[in-house]
């Protein structure tokens, strides 16, 4: 059943799954990221409360949200290459890691942004904030872990071991948070039930979201290229590669 | 026989300790000397000192924890014995929990030790007092245990000590979080079953997994 899964353990494969997947994940992810952000930024009413100051959302929201979403994409990566000893998998830990840590930053500067209009501050140690604050540092250490191996299999493997050390840990380190202070508003697109935001503004929002996780996508498959170009130089087919195009 | 094995490697590891007395009293000085240092930087004043002291004396020992970690498993696989450890019989985990054990007795349980006389330093109550020394046993342990994975992730890195403290400081998040909140609902005369039976789950989670994560992670690092 899973024999079809089998080929991408080679490096060949899997640059060339990415290099024709590329073009459907990268026209899309710029189709949505502008229709969504232009309609979310210029044309989607205002917050009644916030003003126009809540347009930031359209950017903070999706952010913040695939920031938690990629990490788990990374620690599946990192199960696979550890169960499976698929090296591949090992290399898009390496890097996924990279996309992610953007990623949360990007949703902690654009709350930050936020916060100073809204809260009257830059930053507070609420629930949230910190555990995305610690979130990027989970990320920084992965990529910290693999590049201080001059073995890079060596350095994705741990790298692996510690993002799944991390995955048990961070819904810990959420609720840990999360029972000892909070001021940020509790969510309004990911819970059960009805959305509470309203129609107008949901659009956009779930448009730019789309838009993100394209970009996402799009981002890890052209890292997961330079790494597999990088860590198989000696390999006949990408010399090939490299005197076919240059 | 593997029995035989884990109590001859806790002995050697025992008699190692015990014959660098000096390495052995560094971490609590060092302890020591941290904690001596909050009220020099943020003001003597007794009730500040008391309200900041739970969690003084936890990233204290935090830091001193992770001082003596760098040493967990850098001399056997310095000298080849890891290597061996590897071949023989006697499963990795139960190895890696040995150690771990060696490490929290050598380099955690003296900071019990003198942790009286850092209560009078920065004015605890005998609540206070107590639910502290309770959260340093159910929750020290477990900077051993995670601490064991990040060492083993390190140790075959040249440059492992500060990439050490990078990689374990976010995940001893959760732990210090719930023992200062053990301490403070002390402090209010409150119950805090709550948080130390928290503690104690994250203690029995880090029992059961690290154990093997350690082993993966040594068997990474030596190949």
């Amino acid at each position: 059943m899973w024999k079809w899964l089998h080929p991408y353990a080679k490096t060949e494969k899997v640059y060339g799954l990415c290099q024709t997947l590329l073009p459907w994940f990268a026209l899309p992810a710029l189709l949505c990221l502008t229709t969504g952000l232009i309609w979310g930024l210029a044309f989607a009413p205002a917050d009644y409360q916030q003003g126009d100051a809540a347009r930031i959302m359209y950017i903070h929201v999706p952010s913040a949200i695939l920031s938690m979403s990629t990490y788990a994409a990374m620690a599946i990566a990192a199960l696979v290459g550890m169960v499976w000893q698929i090296r591949t998998a090992d290399m898009a830990v390496a890097a996924i890691a990279p996309v992610g840590a953007i990623m949360t930053f990007i949703a902690l500067f654009t709350g930050a942004v936020w916060g100073k209009p809204m809260w009257g501050t830059w930053w507070v140690w609420d629930a949230r904030l910190t555990s995305e604050l610690i979130l990027l540092f989970m990320y920084l250490g992965v990529m910290a872990l693999y590049h201080a191996f001059d073995d890079k299999q060596q350095g994705a493997k741990a790298a692996g071991v510690l993002a799944l050390v991390g995955v048990i840990n961070l819904p810990i380190i959420h609720y840990s948070v999360e029972w000892w202070n909070t001021l940020h508003q509790g969510a309004s697109l990911m819970k059960l039930g009805k959305p509470s935001i309203e129609a107008d503004m949901l659009w956009p929002l779930l448009l730019s979201l789309l838009g993100f996780v394209l970009t996402i996508a799009t981002l890890v498959m052209l890292t997961l290229q330079n790494e597999i170009i990088r860590r198989e130089l000696h390999r006949p087919w990408v010399q090939k590669l490299a005197q076919g195009k240059s | 026989m593997v029995m035989q094995q884990l109590s001859a490697i806790f002995k050697r590891d025992m008699l190692l300790a015990f014959r660098q007395r000096s390495e052995l009293l560094q971490p609590i000085l060092f302890f020591v000397l941290v904690i001596a240092l909050f009220p020099l930087g943020v003001g003597p004043g007794p009730e500040l000192l008391q309200k900041m002291g739970a969690g003084v004396i936890w990233i204290a020992t935090l830091l001193s924890a992770l001082l003596g970690l760098e040493r967990l498993f850098r001399d056997d696989f310095a000298d080849g014995s890891l290597e061996q450890q590897m071949l023989s019989d006697c499963p990795l985990s139960l190895y890696a929990l040995i150690k771990m054990f060696s490490h929290w007795l050598v380099s955690i349980v003296p900071v019990l030790v003198v942790s009286p006389l850092l209560a009078v330093f920065l004015n605890l109550t005998v609540d206070m007092y107590w639910a502290l020394v309770l959260t340093l046993l159910i929750g020290s342990p477990l900077l051993s245990l995670i601490g064991g994975i990040g060492v083993a992730l390190t140790v075959g890195l040249r440059k492992g000590g500060v990439l050490l403290s990078l990689l374990l400081l976010p995940l001893f998040v959760p732990l210090l979080i719930f023992a200062t909140a053990a301490v403070d609902a002390a402090a209010l005369q409150l119950p805090n079953t709550g948080q130390l039976a928290l503690l104690a789950a994250l203690l029995l989670l880090a029992l059961g997994l690290a154990p093997l994560a350690t082993a993966y992670a040594l068997k990474v690092s030596q190949s």
